[in-house]
């Protein structure tokens, strides 16, 4: 009896892998199928007002690239106060607001965002979208700061020191070049993670059919024009949106398992 | 140099209180004409965008149109001379259909994602929990809106034929949300089993304990708290999730009777009411924002300094 149960325990914990596994194939095939059958390399040289997908993909990547310019620093520096600098209760304050922060949902951070860029400008614009994904990125870069700097051995910043190195110095020539990778890896998920958000940007900077370089109008985002699309009745519009988010998967899954392999191949 | 450095490093920690802040007294603010309005009765008042005559205080023909009423001024009806109106706003349906899609999607997720994680943790051989570790972490991954075509377009159908019902429902919504919840809570669950010693389940084993025994009287109890924070903070994510669920719940103002109507919920009512509204309606709106911000805080909060912290 006990065996059986073992048994039968060892088979269902076995079958919800399984079921998380079909899950990933299913929507990845899906994918495949509906976006590779829609997919044409015309989309990289129309904009969405031809047809095509070029002005999108290059927002998106001017808005996540925006964030990160504003967001990576913010959350490095914080991260290294927290490790390096903070004294006690102080730095566990920051480091538990960041972790609630990474949780907060990102569609309050695009209300937040709306309300205190869009109505004083009084539109949506590329800035606003920018900064409502860089106000979700900063808590994760500091989380990645923070614990990859928690592994570099207190030796080597003591080294640093013995040799007459001022504290900056230390982090920034010794701290930060021995936790490089792993910070590295945590960015690269970061972006990963913001390149394929729609909810921040929804009402901050929308989407525009056209291609624009202007951050100071409504700036065309691939996630935003996939949720329109996807609500076209025209099949058309459909097949765009299933082409836009294979190439919107694809995107993210290389950079998530580039920064993966980047750690593996350091271990 | 080193002072400059330590003062940019202090305020830029220092950010982060301020942006949290700035969130709670922003939206309290944009709030506030609503709560002033409707006070706590906006939780429990079920009309959303409703013309309410105020003189009989009879109800008059509910608005059913999509537009959203912008005045926040007591409106003067022209057509009936003595009708006194005002547009009511109420937030029940939303934060019933947001609790009510967290619930389900809970309710499938936890089943399945502690089997991954006791595979993971315990039964899988190395390698293969590996590959299988990461394959659950790019459904993670995975881009939500990606969640909500794929969930209207192949899965709700599936559910639809099963369960009878709407392709766009509270339980098509609440199980896609459950897929995505999944991989966040059996990552979570697989790290705190994994912190189990080795020498406690050797000991168990030596006693003649099998697997099964091994999990559920040693690892479990051993990483039971932070198996409950992994929950929550699943939980708090599923709260705010909006793009696949916005896909998939039909987004319309009214209280579901069975599992499988169309309803609403916070996120995807301020996802699709934002652009268009003014006035009362968009202050409600950030209302319904306000509650969610505190509710996701407090709950994570709690995941946070409880459960995690005596996880470690």
């Amino acid at each position: 009896m006990r065996l059986l149960i073992n048994k039968l325990f060892l088979v269902l914990s076995s079958l919800s892998a399984l079921i998380g596994l079909m899950f990933l194939a299913w929507i990845l095939i899906t994918l495949f199928v509906k976006g590779l059958g829609s997919f044409h390399f015309n989309l990289f040289l129309n904009d969405l007002i031809d047809g095509g997908l070029r002005n999108l993909i290059v927002g998106q990547f001017i808005l996540a690239g925006l964030a990160s310019f504003i967001g990576i620093p913010l959350g490095m520096i914080a991260g290294i106060y927290i490790q390096e600098y903070g004294q006690g209760k102080y730095a566990v304050f920051i480091r538990d607001l960041s972790d609630i922060m990474m949780s907060a949902p990102s569609i309050v951070i695009g209300a937040f965002v709306y309300a205190v860029i869009v109505v004083p400008t009084g539109g949506t614009c590329g800035f606003a979208g920018a900064i409502a994904l860089a106000i979700m990125m900063i808590p994760v870069v500091i989380n990645t700061t923070d614990n990859m700097l928690s592994l570099v051995p207190r030796e080597l910043r003591e080294a640093g020191i013995a040799l007459g190195a001022s504290k900056y110095k230390v982090i920034i020539d010794i701290v930060i070049k021995a936790a490089k990778v792993g910070i590295m890896t945590g960015i690269l998920l970061a972006f990963a993670r913001i390149i394929g958000e729609t909810a921040p940007l929804l009402f901050t900077s929308e989407t525009s059919n056209y291609f624009s370089l202007d951050l100071t109008q409504s700036f065309p985002s691939l996630t935003v024009s996939i949720y329109d699309l996807a609500n076209e009745p025209e099949e058309s519009s459909r097949d765009l949106a299933w082409a836009a988010s294979f190439i919107l998967t694809v995107l993210v899954l290389v950079i998530n398992l580039t920064g993966r392999f980047i750690t593996r191949n350091k271990k | 140099m080193e002072k400059i450095f330590q003062k940019l490093s202090i305020s830029s920690a220092t950010l982060v209180v301020i942006i949290l802040v700035g969130i709670f007294i922003t939206l309290f603010r944009a709030a506030s004409p609503a709560i002033n309005e409707f006070g706590f009765d906006f939780i429990v008042n079920a009309d959303w965008n409703k013309e309410v005559s105020l003189s009989s205080e009879q109800t008059a023909s509910m608005d059913d149109s999509d537009e959203i009423i912008d005045e926040d001024e007591m409106l003067f009806d022209e057509d009936d001379e003595d009708s006194l109106s005002k547009t009511v706003y109420g937030g029940l349906v939303p934060i019933v259909g947001t609790l009510l899609t967290t619930i389900i999607a809970l309710t499938f997720a936890l089943p399945i994602a502690m089997g991954i994680a006791v595979f993971l943790a315990e039964i899988a051989p190395k390698n293969i929990a590996h590959v299988v570790g990461i394959a659950i972490e790019l459904l993670a991954a995975i881009p939500s809106i990606i969640f909500g075509m794929w969930g209207l377009y192949y899965f709700a159908p599936i559910i639809a034929d099963l369960f009878g019902g709407y392709q766009v429902s509270l339980l098509t919504a609440g199980l896609v949300l459950g897929v995505m919840v999944l991989p966040f809570m059996a990552a979570i669950t697989r790290d705190s089993m994994n912190t189990t010693p080795n020498v406690l389940k050797e000991s168990a084993y030596a006693l003649g304990a099998t697997k099964f025994e091994v999990i559920k009287d040693i690892i479990f109890p051993y990483s039971k708290v932070g198996i409950i924070g992994s929950i929550i903070l699943a939980l708090g994510r599923a709260l705010g999730e909006t793009m696949a669920v916005a896909f998939l719940i039909g987004s319309i103002f009214v209280l579901p009777q069975k599992i499988t109507d169309p309803t609403i919920s916070i996120p995807v009512a301020m996802a699709n009411n934002f652009g268009e509204a003014s006035g009362l309606g968009e202050s409600s709106l950030f209302y319904l924002a306000l509650i969610l911000f505190v509710i996701s805080f407090a709950i994570i909060s709690l995941a946070k300094f409880y459960f995690l912290k005596k996880a470690n």
